[in-house]
């Protein structure tokens, strides 16, 4: 069998490989996802006879703390793109860890939240609202634990493939980068959306 | 054509046009299906293998095709623009004012019609969740001035003909589907909503109501009844409920 | 060695296990459909011969209770759309063949593909099981309304959530792989207006996968969270249910779950029927030995489809309350939709014009499904207007006009896909005769079982009914038709015998197939194992001048050309 062409190299008519068109095609359902999850919100709160008052029921710093968390490691995360395609794996480890450090506070402070509202005895049963936090950033944790443990896959045993076929792996990096930052974008909008408005 | 498909009676003001839209849409559906059929049966037979060895590289010339596309688009705008549209609008805008209307509620539940009309003061009593009970499915507080003369019954439904009928239509459990299939009136019993429907019986009969969504086991026996009488026999049947539900 | 099969990453391996798969599914939604139209001849008469089996807290003494019937109706309606059809189509056809007519070498992610498959096999799996379980399978029909649903007791509807869950995943990783090969590995020479329309039609249905799926996905971890961790998304506040207030939080919407549903639901109709489009052009351009008519506009078409098919989903809940400006947008949006159709429709029928057909056993097949969708596509018409939909909603006419689509349809189409692919897979013809007597069964079985419903639908008999209607009396003059009905139905299962001894005995003593028996033009003919280049348009039959009635896409020179 002939091996798969434009796995790594770009096609050119297209501009693209197979990975990076495969990750956006992927992105476009997740879109379509949380679409459907922002939808539910909308039409349940506008149709809802009262709404709690978000920011009081749940904790701004917090949320604040967690966005500056995700963009920050959304950055390393860029920086460690940068450092595999320079050829300075050391650099990109360096980074790469960084970025897992912050999902993993990320999640830290996830765990921390749901405790605190567990531990108040609010339930995701009690309002819609609060019904729909525990849906949206569950989901939404589901998403960074994803993204941690190909990330972290790519920090230990997915390197090896960076002595082989460094190309590759490098644009392993960047997929997982993309959707990296989707997860983040994600929470941009689920932040103000769920603790602010 | 009407007669032809087989409907139920139309037994209400509006049914006409519906039927009018139904007869319409499906004469054009019988054009499109018999012409294309002959077309079809042509083809196949005279351009078999044997009948025609050698096929043409090119087919079919001309620009009939899009000819027929835009024929059946534009009969397609005409029942829309014309037909449907507007009698769709009369049938959710145009809502008669209740004064001149008998007004009833339409309470949905696991299998049955409750119905709930406003009695001689035109006023519907409150009705309440905690009073729910098998001896009193909707939850009427007898205890409401209002409520004294309300008329309620379960799975009766009782029109005058030639006056419109206002049905505030609502669910206590699942999503069911009122139908009253000689009315041509069907609306979904959404819980959570109250949906007005109207309609002006323009026959006497005795009829079923049917239950068109799917609520569970016996959804194929929420099956209820209707009378449509002369405003007389209307009239003496409301008193004679009212009488005896006034009771102890 | 069986294993290896199983984990091959080859897409031609795993196109096959989908066929399998997806046979099975649609033999097991077939046995359930069965059951379903015994009881409606006869209800509350025991079913003969597998009475028994059907365990006696469904079917005591054989004889079929309400709840079970519900259980057969949704799980017949899922398993056929979600377990059978798309995964035939989609992953086995498109698996199979995608890569083949674009001369790639594999799928673009041979990995996802049997990652993509082994979710499907497991959402089957947990649907399938679901039976077992107490109070059984989901019974709430396969567009599982809340609150019914909501409030269902049992884990058979948390398993059918959890079953399209799988299944959700499967073809999102089956949809972005067809996308991106599609994209990516055209062979050289394959432009995209060179691409058999089988692709094109794969191509549009990836992307209605990809993109309407995860609305279900959504509404399903949202009545997940309803059913499990007791949030109240879709549960108003005020219910009582059999007498009894319902405590919960309440304050939830019950139409929310019909939105997310039929926007998927209605793209999901339109994945049923492109590939099914797909697999007849192929066959009526090779056998009516022409090109297709109009290909480019039916390609346009396609687009079209594809992207209105998001904007009329609320065609499915006219009767929810719906006032005349939004009753109108998507009455509009539902007949313009019909256009993309009938122009392919009409393309494929002008296609026939000027032909040297051939009557194989594929075209046959090929052939019923322009009439049997045209009968179906009408019907769709007084549904998409919200004044006649008044009449016609969620009775029998609703079902009569979609499994004109979809059986005699989508299930024609796949019967003739697997007739005319049969030899490029095994080398081996399939019997002729077997397949001729199975086709003229069907065909006439079909349309016994399905032209009455609409008689019984115009006379008002709604549908998911346990007795048939059998309790209104407005039903009682069309009720008799149901006995032929079902009497055709358990022939269209004799039937259906014919093929399935067809394909397993040709399997192994059917005469063995020249490489391109059906002198067809596209790549997945091929024979030899040089680079691919791609010369021409997908059809080039009887080009004038050109020494044979076909000039393979990947011949060079037409002068060439001889076989
Ligand atoms: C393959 C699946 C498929 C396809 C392609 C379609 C196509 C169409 N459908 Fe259908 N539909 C379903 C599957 C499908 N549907 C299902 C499964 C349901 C029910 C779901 C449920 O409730 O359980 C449903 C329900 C449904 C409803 C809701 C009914 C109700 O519940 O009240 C409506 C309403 O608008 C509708 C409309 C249409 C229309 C206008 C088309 C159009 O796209 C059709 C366009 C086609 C044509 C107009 C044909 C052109 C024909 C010719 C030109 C003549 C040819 C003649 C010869 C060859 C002889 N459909
Ligand atoms: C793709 C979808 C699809 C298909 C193909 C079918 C096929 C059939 N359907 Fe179904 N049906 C639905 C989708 C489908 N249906 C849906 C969505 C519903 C609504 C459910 C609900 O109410 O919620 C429904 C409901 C439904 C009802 C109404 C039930 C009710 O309202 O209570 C009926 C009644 O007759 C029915 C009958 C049939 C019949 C006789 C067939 C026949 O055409 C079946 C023919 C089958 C075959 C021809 C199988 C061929 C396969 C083989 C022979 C396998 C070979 C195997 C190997 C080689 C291993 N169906
Ligand atoms: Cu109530 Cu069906
Ligand atoms: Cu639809």
């Amino acid at each position: 069998m002939q091996a798969l062409p434009y796995t790594t190299e770009v096609r050119p008519d297209t501009g693209l490989t197979n990975p990076k068109l495969g990750i956006w095609l992927f992105l476009a359902s997740e879109v379509m996802l949380f679409g459907s999850f922002f939808s539910s919100y909308a039409l349940l709160r506008s149709g809802a006879q009262a709404w709690p008052d978000q920011s009081a029921v749940l904790s701004v710093p917090l949320g604040t703390l967690n966005t500056v968390i995700l963009i920050t490691s959304s950055a390393t995360m860029v920086l460690s793109l940068s450092a595999i395609r320079a050829r300075h794996l050391d650099r990109f480890r360096r980074y790469l860890r960084l970025t897992l450090l912050g999902g993993v506070a990320f999640l830290a402070v996830k765990t921390f939240e749901y405790g605190d509202k567990f531990s108040h005895g609010l339930a995701p049963g009690d309002d819609n609202f609060l019904g729909l936090y525990f849906t949206l950033t569950g989901v939404h944790a589901l998403h960074v634990l994803v993204g941690l443990a190909v990330n972290a896959y790519l920090l230990w045993p997915g390197s090896r493939m960076w002595r082989t076929e460094p190309e590759r792996f490098a644009n392993r990096v960047e997929v997982a980068g993309i959707y990296w930052h989707f997860v983040d974008v994600v929470w941009i909008v689920l932040f103000p959306v769920l603790y602010v408005l | 054509m009407i007669e032809w498909l087989g409907v139920p009676v139309a037994g209400a003001a509006h049914a006409g046009d519906v039927d009018q839209v139904m007869a319409l849409v499906h004469w054009l559906m019988l054009v499109l299906l018999v012409g294309w059929g002959v077309f079809f049966v042509y083809a196949l037979v005279r351009f078999r293998r044997t009948a025609h060895p050698v096929a043409s590289y090119d087919g079919l010339r001309g620009r009939w095709s899009a000819w027929l596309e835009g024929g059946v688009l534009l009969a397609e705008v005409v029942l829309l623009a014309f037909f449907s549209i507007p009698v769709w609008s009369a049938r959710v805008d145009a809502f008669p004012s209740e004064r001149e209307s008998v007004v009833v509620r339409v309470v949905a539940e696991q299998f049955a019609w409750n119905v709930h009309y406003p009695g001689s003061d035109g006023r519907f009593g409150r009705t309440d969740l905690v009073l729910v009970g098998p001896a009193n499915p909707l939850g009427l507080d007898r205890t409401d001035p209002a409520a004294q003369d309300d008329v309620t019954t379960i799975n009766q439904l009782h029109l005058p003909v030639n006056r419109p009928a206002i049905v505030y239509l609502s669910s206590k459990d699942m999503v069911h589907s009122f139908t009253l299939p000689q009315m041509r009136i069907k609306q979904d019993a959404i819980p959570g909503l109250i949906q007005p429907v109207w309609f002006t019986p323009t026959e006497p009969g005795e009829w079923e109501i049917a239950c068109s969504q799917l609520c569970g086991l016996a959804h194929y026996r929420m099956r209820g009844f209707y009378t449509i009488h002369t405003q007389d026999e209307y009239e003496a049947w409301l008193v004679e409920e009212a009488a005896a539900q006034a009771g102890p | 060695m069986f294993l290896k099969y199983l984990a091959s990453t080859d897409h031609k391996v795993i196109g096959l296990l989908y066929g399998f798969t997806s046979l099975l599914f649609l033999l097991v939604g077939f046995v359930l459909v069965l059951v379903i139209r015994w009881q409606l001849a006869y209800p509350g008469d025991p079913v003969p011969l597998i009475g028994g089996w059907l365990g006696e807290a469904n079917a005591p003494g054989g004889i079929v209770l309400p709840e079970f019937y519900n259980q057969l109706g949704a799980m017949h309606g899922t398993i056929m759309v979600f377990l059978g059809v798309v995964p035939l189509a989609v992953g086995a056809f498109g698996n199979y063949l995608v890569p083949l007519q674009i001369g790639a070498p594999d799928m673009a992610f041979p990995r996802l593909n049997l990652a993509s498959y082994w979710c499907y096999v497991a959402g089957g799996a947990v649907m399938l099981a679901s039976f077992f379980v107490p109070g059984g399978a989901a019974n709430n029909g396969w567009t599982s309304y809340a609150p019914l649903s909501d409030l269902a007791p049992g884990a058979g509807q948390t398993m059918w959530l959890a079953g399209m869950l799988f299944i959700i995943c499967s073809s999102l990783l089956g949809a972005l792989n067809v996308i991106t090969t599609i994209v990516q590995l055209r062979a050289p020479g394959m432009t995209w207006f060179r691409l058999p329309f089988f692709v094109w039609a794969q191509f549009i249905t990836a992307f209605l996968l990809l993109l309407a799926f995860p609305a279900l996905q959504a509404a399903a971890i949202l009545q997940g969270m309803d059913r499990l961790a007791g949030t109240s998304f879709f549960l108003p506040s005020g219910l009582a249910v059999s007498g009894q207030r319902l405590e919960v939080a309440g304050g939830g919407n019950a139409l929310l779950w019909q939105h997310l549903f039929w926007f998927l639901g209605h793209p999901e109709v339109y994945v049923l029927i492109l590939p099914a489009m797909g697999i007849v052009a192929e066959v009526v351009a090779n056998n009516t030995r022409k090109p297709l008519w109009g290909y480019r506009v039916m390609v346009y078409s396609l687009f079209v489809l594809g992207v209105l098919s998001f904007v009329v989903w609320a065609h499915h809940m006219f009767l929810t309350g719906m006032g005349t400006a939004v009753s109108a947008f998507f009455q509009t949006t539902t007949m313009i939709i019909s256009i993309p159709s009938v122009v392919i429709l009409s393309s494929l029928m002008l296609s026939l014009h000027g032909g040297s057909i051939r009557f194989t056993t594929p075209m046959l097949f090929a052939l019923a499904f322009l009439p049997m969708f045209g009968i179906g596509g009408l019907t769709g018409l007084p549904l998409g207007l919200a004044t006649t939909d008044i009449a016609l909603h969620d009775t029998n006419y609703v079902v009569g006009h979609f499994h004109y689509l979809v059986a005699p349809g989508t299930i024609f189409a796949l019967f003739a896909g697997i007739y005319h692919w049969f030899p490029r897979v095994t080398g081996r013809m399939l019997n002729d005769w077997l397949g001729r007597i199975h086709f003229a069964g069907s065909l006439v079985c079909m349309n016994v079982i399905f032209l009455p419903m609409f008689v019984q639908g115009l006379a008002g008999v709604n549908r998911r009914l346990w007795d048939g209607g059998a309790e209104y009396v407005h039903a009682q003059e069309v009720l008799y038709l149901n006995v032929p009905m079902s009497m055709a139905a358990f022939a269209l299962a004799v039937f259906q015998l014919f093929f399935i001894a067809n394909l397993f005995l040709s399997l192994r003593g059917g005469p063995a197939a020249e490489p391109n028996p059906w002198r067809a033009t596209t790549l997945e003919w091929r024979t030899g194992g040089e680079p691919v280049r791609v010369y021409r348009d997908p059809y080039a039959y009887s080009v004038p001048g050109a020494p044979s009635d076909f000039v393979p896409q990947y011949q060079a020179e037409p002068q060439r050309a001889g076989a």
